[in-house]
């Protein structure tokens, strides 16, 4: 039991999520995990605007019952399996970095309450720093045909060429926000 | 029955991106900054077995719990539209450091502001919907 609390290592949590997509692919779906916010779209009526929404979302029933399990696992596994005052043990090089950046006690919690902290929202740069970081995970996700999951995991598992180029474009992507427009952000 | 087994899938996926770290800001922004090996260990493991198990499934023409043959079918062939929408994807990423899986997650742990980014997700997806024909593609 004491080593499902600690921290899991990488390997052990590498191994569990190629699990998770081989028994998604055993019962017959696919390890995506961004096609659930077309399917909220299709069900909230956007089809109504674009064709693009237009299909069976009942059909795809089941990635919203996925992700409302993420809802229940990330509740399980924050109260019942992890220790109270979890830390992330980050490079102190990452530390310090945060902090220039003005993040103080990097790694004390396991969001920066810089950016996730309940009272944060009442800043408007932080709301629209939160809000146009999920429009272009939204955007790109379906410009790109697939997010983490889709195509750095299943996609490349099967060895396709699209999704070595979107995982390219992911990096590419994560690399400017991070070096490039973290110091005009924060 | 269908339904409570996608539920456990769930479940599961839900505690390992919360138990993994890989629904930490913290450690997207680390891996985007090289200062550490946890997620691209993350992601190497799970990907080489990912390989393995895509190659065994399609090599003995393994079959779902419906009886049918599991196809994974290929992606259409394009360059501009993975690698910009890529680019789109990464800025969002390192910047809210949560991808389309472990929002959720974040939900149930009580973090009530990734509500604000799942917001933005459901946005950019509509948006996404309206110009599709514009994009190049």
């Amino acid at each position: 039991m004491d080593f499902i609390l600690q921290p899991w290592p990488w390997y052990v949590s590498g191994v569990l999520i190629a699990l998770v997509m081989l028994v998604l692919l055993l019962v017959g779906k696919r390890f995506g995990m961004s096609s659930n916010l077309r399917t909220i779209c299709s069900m909230a009526g956007a089809g109504r605007a674009s064709e693009f929404f237009r299909f069976d979302w009942k059909s795809e029933q089941w990635n919203l019952i996925v992700i409302l399990g993420a809802v229940i696992g990330g509740f399980i596994a924050s109260n019942y399996l992890m220790e109270p005052n979890y830390q992330i043990v980050l490079n102190p090089e990452t530390v310090s970095n945060l902090q220039e950046m003005g993040f103080n006690n990097a790694g004390e919690t396991y969001l920066p309450t810089e950016l996730f902290g309940i009272e944060s929202i009442s800043n408007i740069k932080v709301l629209a720093i939160l809000l146009i970081g999920g429009f272009l995970v939204g955007f790109g996700a379906r410009y790109a045909g697939g997010c983490t999951s889709g195509h750095a995991i299943s996609g490349l598992s099967n060895l396709q060429r699209p999704s070595l180029i979107a995982v390219i474009g992911f990096f590419i992507g994560g690399l400017v926000m991070v070096h490039l427009l973290f110091p005009l952000i924060f | 029955m269908r339904q409570l087994l996608y539920l456990v899938i769930g479940i599961f996926f839900g505690m390992v991106m919360m138990k993994s770290e890989a629904a930490s800001w913290y450690r997207i922004y680390e891996m985007f900054e090289f200062k550490s090996f946890h997620m691209y260990g993350i992601i190497g493991v799970a990907l080489g077995l990912g390989i393995i198990i895509t190659q065994v499934i399609k090599r003995n023409q393994i079959k779902s719990i419906d009886g049918k043959l599991i196809e994974i079918a290929p992606k259409e062939r394009s360059v501009s539209r993975y690698i910009i929408g890529g680019i789109c994807f990464g800025l969002g990423w390192a910047l809210v450091g949560a991808c389309p899986g472990p929002m959720y997650t974040l939900i149930g742990a009580g973090y009530w502001s990734i509500l604000i980014v799942i917001t933005g997700a459901l946005l950019g997806t509509f948006v996404y919907g309206l110009l599709k024909d514009k994009l190049p593609h």
